[in-house]
């Protein structure tokens, strides 16, 4: 069974429709590419599989677990993380605190612990510190862990939201263009890390424009427009496909 | 005069715990709340009324209050759990005049503007007046030092992490994982709590409450102590409260010094007075006097020069 399965997705914004009946399969142990160009819906996709957004109509299973209109939260609990688009995070928090936060399971977030025995969620705090810091090695973000996340680069910015994902041990990861403004070389670094998370069996789906980046990345691409899926395959099917081309760049009007 | 110094002292500990409080729900949190003296009325009127009309003890009184305070803080986290900034602020303000309106108008349970007297206080009657204010002293600032424990605490554990989270950014606080209602919830009535249990003590202290104490100027007294201690920052929130009251009473030495000005003219002089000290502290201190400060952590592996892999 698959671990993501999006039926029939409808959601309109003041009268617009940006979804108007999505499909989405996501397998397990793969990086599936969601493509289409602007306004087709890709984000509201995320918001709305993500609980940020509750859909109009439609189903979002999630590992046989039906959780459409759930809230953020839940849908963070039960394993399935989100990044956003254009890095988002906490600026006023340091870049150890950012990945600190996405773990799960911390007793102290509780008043009473946090208050009257704030030595029980210590246990959980070193090894939550200990996963941060093997992931902060990973992603080379060793040396800015104690800087404010507000002082790091666009691409370091990146890095932290993948890093903070982690944090969370989830199942499914959705990434919103996770290297959009990313130099080249760490548009490959950033590439070879989700291929070596996916390897470890984590599953991706993940939107992007940058189309080497789907290509060198993708196993399976699903292709969305106007709201509604257009076609999927592999990727080079896709770029083949007479569909995709015209719905990124027009009909051919003077077609020999 | 050693009276009056003391019973300074008791208002900057008041002030210290209102701005202990308001620093969890807006330094933390960073959510305005313009109705801090809303929940000080309450914690004052629900010790007031229930230790003179229902005969309660007064820690029993105080208690009350304080509790009545918190639920009145978690009420008002879900009552406005989808507004933010400006919007948070008008219904906050809203509230607080709405407490001070109908303490003003239920006559038969507040005595209205008239106010409630012979609250009780502890020994008062039975010791000097100088052994009775420094009693209350010693009681509030130990209060005080307690709070600023716990508060510290709150701040230095996960659950102040994710509250600092709440403040960047609220949607992804949630995608994280976090409910962040319910630890908005909890920010306001621990918040609320506390400035009722401020306001508790205060009326145990005076004596006497009555609804023209309970104005928004108090509010923004708070604030700007906050501000100038250093928002976000517990002690800063303790010094700046000490501050303010030092601003707002040694400028009453000042004006008598100010020859051939009236009594109206002087008061106006005092708050320009009081304004300018905080402009220039404010401006050399943007960030207040003690700023918060980012918790570092130690990080193991990261001499420098060491290769770093991927």
């Amino acid at each position: 069974m698959a671990l993501l399965e999006v039926r029939d997705l409808k959601r309109s914004y003041y009268g617009v429709q940006a979804l108007s009946g999505a499909n989405l399969t996501v397998e397990a142990g793969r990086i599936t590419g969601l493509i289409g160009p602007n306004g087709a819906g890709k984000t509201t996709l995320f918001n709305c599989v993500s609980g940020v957004v509750p859909p109009d109509s439609g189903t979002v299973v999630f590992d046989g677990r039906d959780i459409t209109g759930w809230t953020p939260h839940r849908i963070a609990e039960v394993g399935l993380i989100r990044t956003f688009q254009i890095a988002r995070g906490f600026p006023r928090l340091s870049v150890f605190e950012n990945l600190l936060l996405y773990g799960n399971d911390q007793p102290g977030e509780s008043v009473r612990t946090a208050v009257l025995s704030p030595g029980s969620a210590r246990r959980r705090e070193d090894e939550l510190v200990a996963r941060a810091t093997a992931i902060a090695r990973r992603l080379n973000l060793t040396r800015v862990l104690n800087d404010p996340a507000s002082a790091l680069s666009g691409g370091q910015k990146k890095l932290m939201e993948i890093g903070r994902v982690l944090m969370a041990e989830p199942k499914l990861i959705l990434l919103d263009e996770p290297v959009a403004g990313v130099n080249p070389t760490l548009t490959r670094e950033i590439a070879v890390q989700l291929r070596g998370l996916v390897n470890e069996g984590l599953t991706i789906l993940l939107i992007e424009h940058h189309m080497d980046t789907i290509a060198e990345l993708c196993d399976h691409v699903v292709v969305l427009a106007e709201g509604r899926n257009l076609a999927e395959g592999s990727f080079r099917e896709m770029a083949s496909n007479e569909a995709v081309q015209e719905a990124y760049m027009g009909r051919r009007q003077w077609a020999s | 005069m050693e009276n009056y110094l003391i019973a300074m002292a008791v208002s900057g500990c008041i002030y210290a715990l209102m701005a202990l409080g308001l620093n969890v729900i807006w330094g933390f949190a960073g959510m305005v709340n313009l109705g801090l003296i809303g929940f000080f009325a309450v914690g004052a009127y629900g010790t007031a009324l229930t230790t003179l009309k229902l005969g309660f003890p007064m820690a029993a009184g105080m208690l009350t209050g304080t509790v009545l305070a918190a639920a009145a803080g978690a009420g008002v986290a879900m009552i406005t759990a989808r507004l933010r900034g400006d919007y948070l602020a008008i219904v906050t303000l809203g509230l607080a005049e709405t407490i001070r309106v109908i303490s003003s108008n239920t006559i038969w349970l507040t005595n209205g503007t008239d106010g409630l007297s012979n609250i009780a206080g502890p020994l008062r009657g039975q010791i000097s007046p100088t052994q009775f204010n420094m009693l209350y002293l010693a009681f509030v600032a130990t209060i005080v030092a307690v709070a600023y424990v716990l508060a510290e605490r709150l701040r230095a554990a996960p659950f102040g992490r994710v509250l600092r989270a709440i403040r960047d950014d609220e949607q992804v606080a949630a995608v994280a994982g976090k409910d962040v209602m319910a630890f908005k919830i909890r920010a306001f009535a621990i918040s609320a709590g506390a400035i009722g249990l401020a306001g508790a003590l205060y009326a145990h202290y005076t004596s006497y409450i009555a609804p023209d104490l309970f104005v928004p100027l108090f509010t923004l007294y708070i604030k700007l102590a906050l501000l100038a201690g250093g928002l976000g920052n517990n002690r800063g929130a303790v010094i700046g409260a000490f501050l303010i009251v030092f601003f707002l009473e040694s400028t009453r030495f000042v004006i008598p010094l100010v020859p051939m000005i009236s009594a109206v003219q002087g008061a106006a002089l005092r708050e320009i007075l009081i304004a300018a000290l905080l402009i220039v502290l404010l401006r050399y201190n943007p960030q207040g006097l003690v700023p918060e400060r980012l918790p570092r952590l130690p990080v193991a592996d990261a001499a420098p020069g060491k290769p770093q892999t991927i």
